[in-house]
């Protein structure tokens, strides 16, 4: 039989992405350019006996996310900029009591209203460093609407595994295009749920370590009975201050992230074996940096594309390695700097990182990513 | 024969953090003898709070329990009772939690009608950052944040609530002990969002401010000032000056949000 | 016929020595002995167990037939 094919757009296809997941419960707010995400939700979770609500601000559908995770149900919010910012409370809460959730943030122009129908990629380091203390950080950041669908089922798959919020971030271009999807029939996606407790309910602790770094999931109402707080916690749940042990849980919450990289970490090198200038972009950009690759390999430059497709984790192990035989890099990208900085961070100097940098809602042109490769050739 | 609260408290718990005198002990023990007079099974029973003293009670209690963010225990609790519709969902907290940072999440889960508990412990102050004004303070008391005297009006919570849309409201009182868990049975056994103030006491950081002498001094005052709703219907507004009443002041059946909701499945399913 | 007195049980690591329980019995069968409430005339108890009632520590339990 042949496979669904559907002409949708980006937010759309986030949608139909986590109906695919198994998703069963979407909480949001409305906000520009986002709330296609949330149409589609309401409209076709209820179909799937799922539940959608549209809560009374950003900071209530991301309690009413969690609250419904630990629940046991399957949770996506859908935001944009100023709606990430207010989100960053509780999803502080998620990563520390650890509990899986997704979260769609299309990325427009900011700080603050900024333009809210303008494209941007400058949420980068708040789906990092948003929320405030040391916390671990899953950010996929997708550039096309088929990938738009196929990361936001693999969003919830790691949000599930590792038990910690996952942030699906495509900049407005990628969230609005129109392009052809190809849907998966079900079950040719992995999808991958949260580990149940294999202990009777007596003995569950939900942050028994004896399980591993991500300790298994019981859900409320489901015969376990436990306490869940945002302060630091023991591995029964309960609040703790004894040093010792708020410094192990601080470390084992970002480890199982870090220490799973390779699990999490995806990303697509186009013609980098020869390159002399390496483009890192991602999202729409590296759709023009792609166009610009060509282009200049056909005017004889060496010219690759390095497209991070999980920008955190970064995949900076790799980038390094590509460093030592690379003459330049350029990041094109819609902000000042986010994306250059985090490459300058991670080649240790091997290679001049130079910028295009557009905050004026308009994407950066192929011309420009070539203009710039003549340059610094 | 004694009561018998260790089967509604965790073991090793107690005792609580809450200072001598502090009236969230008598109205957790209010709680739990509603609980025990429903018979809740405590893998069913969620209770939900948010930040501050009253917002560490779930701690104590042996079912599941979530403590959240700052005035977000609403909102949590509302994606757990959709997730979990069979569940008793049971909120608990402050004043300053719920009706200042939380005063959003409050209102619109009144609107909403979902049926859940909310027990706001009204103390008229931020008891654990030391003793800050809160919408319910009332005007002119002193608080560490107002030095000379609150200049803000206050809420009335129990009124809040029910221009909000809460279908079921009481007032009880600390002093009034044994009245809170026939208030809570009746507010839990009710279809629909209920809110139940329970007017409290902090001696160490509203009483010391405001002249109470002693712990006594402010039981006896919510003793004086409350007036049952019965009692008031043959008082005079002049007797009534200065007076809070007590017990169910609102109730009214109105559709419930999660049964609303499982209509619309029904919709979206037609068909289908 | 001859009373039968109850057992007032003070759990005394959870009285914080709060007063309420002295102050409200009606018959002022409590007393605090430095900071922690004991017994100090049980025989005028009436078991009418607002101690144990108001008690906000769960430091008090009135054991009667």
């Amino acid at each position: 039989m042949a496979k669904k094919v559907a002409f949708i757009q980006g937010n759309e296809a986030a949608a139909h992405g986590a109906i695919y997941a198994g998703c069963n419960f979407f909480a949001g707010y409305p906000i520009t350019p986002s709330t296609e995400v949330a149409e589609v939700m309401s409209l076709e979770l209820p179909k799937t006996g799922g539940k959608f609500i549209q809560m009374e601000d950003e900071i209530g559908a991301m309690a009413a996310l969690i609250g419904a995770s630990l629940g046991g149900a399957k949770v996506l919010t859908s935001t944009s900029g100023p709606g990430l910012s207010l989100k960053q409370e509780n999803i502080g809460y998620a990563c520390i009591a650890e509990v899986p959730c997704v979260i769609v943030n299309v990325m427009r122009g900011g700080p603050s209203t900024g333009m809210p129908t303008g494209p941007s990629q400058s949420d980068i380091m708040c789906a990092k460093w948003g929320t405030h203390g040391d916390h671990p950080a899953i950010c996929l950041v997708p550039a096309s609407v088929q990938e738009l669908f196929e990361e936001t089922v693999r969003a919830f798959s790691l949000a599930e595994k590792y038990r910690t919020p996952v942030m699906i971030m495509p900049d407005e271009i990628v969230a609005h295009m129109r392009e052809r999807v190809v849907f998966p029939e079900p079950g040719e996606i992995e999808v991958i749920n949260r580990t149940a407790p294999s202990v009777p309910p007596e003995q569950y602790k939900p942050y028994d370590t004896s399980f591993g770094d991500v300790p298994p999931l019981a859900a409320f109402g489901s015969g376990y009975k436990f306490h869940v707080t945002g302060l630091n916690k023991m591995q029964d749940g309960f609040p703790t201050t004894k040093a010792a042990i708020v410094q192990a849980e601080e470390e084992r919450q970002v480890r199982k992230v870090e220490a799973n990289k390779a699990d999490i970490m995806k990303w697509e090198e186009y013609l980098i074996d020869d390159a002399e200038i390496v483009i890192v972009a991602y999202g729409s950009t590296s759709r023009s940096a792609r166009y610009a690759v060509n282009a200049a390999r056909e005017q004889g430059i060496k010219a690759g594309l390095f497209r991070p497709i999980t920008f955190w984790p970064f995949p900076e192990e790799r980038l390094l390695e590509i460093s030592r035989k690379t003459k330049a890099f350029i990041t094109p990208e819609m902000s000042l700097g986010q994306c250059n900085g985090v490459v300058k961070g991670c080649i240790e100097g091997n290679a001049p990182v130079y910028g295009i940098y557009h905050v004026d809602g308009e994407p950066v042109s192929p011309d420009e990513i070539l203009n710039k490769m003549k340059e610094v050739k | 024969m004694a009561y018998d609260y260790d089967k509604w408290i965790r073991p090793g718990k107690l005792p609580h953090i809450w200072c001598p005198g502090c009236g969230h002990g008598i109205v957790m023990k209010g709680l739990i003898r509603a609980f025990d007079t429903l018979q809740l099974k405590k893998e069913e029973t969620a209770i939900v709070s948010g930040i501050g003293c009253a917002s560490r009670l779930p701690g104590y209690i042996d079912c599941c329990t979530l403590h959240t963010t700052h005035g977000r225990a609403a909102a949590f609790a509302t994606g757990l009772k959709m997730a979990r519709p069979e569940m008793k969902v049971i909120l608990c907290g402050g004043d300053g939690d719920g009706t200042a940072i939380g005063g959003n999440h409050f209102i619109h889960a009144c609107r909403r009608n979902i049926d859940m508990t909310y027990i706001i412990m009204n103390n008229y102050i931020y008891g654990m950052t030391g003793g800050q004004f809160s919408p319910a303070t009332p005007t002119g008391h002193k608080a560490s944040t107002t030095p000379y005297g609150n200049p803000d009006p206050n809420f009335d919570i129990a009124k809040l609530a029910i221009g909000a849309g809460a279908t079921f409201v009481a007032r009880g009182t600390a002093f009034h002990a044994a009245q809170l868990d026939k208030l809570i049975v009746e507010a839990i056994q009710h279809k629909g969002f209920s809110v139940v103030e329970i007017l409290d006491d902090c001696p160490t950081t509203y009483g010391r401010r405001n002249k109470f002498k002693s712990v006594i001094e402010m039981m006896n005052r919510l003793k004086e000032i409350s007036v049952p709703v019965k009692a008031a219907e043959k008082m005079t507004p002049e007797q009534l000056q200065g007076k809070v009443l007590t017990g169910v002041l609102y109730k009214e059946e109105k559709p419930e949000y999660c049964e609303q909701y499982a209509k619309v499945i029904e919709r979206a399913q037609v068909g289908k | 016929m001859e009373k039968k007195l109850p057992n007032i049980e003070i759990i005394e690591k959870y009285c914080k020595g709060c007063h309420i329980c002295v102050e409200f019995c009606p018959t002022k069968v409590l007393e605090m002995k430095g900071f922690v409430v004991s017994v100090k005339n049980l025989e005028a108890c009436t078991k009418c167990m607002q101690c144990e009632l108001r008690c906000p520590d769960f430091a008090i339990r009135v054991h009667a037939e």
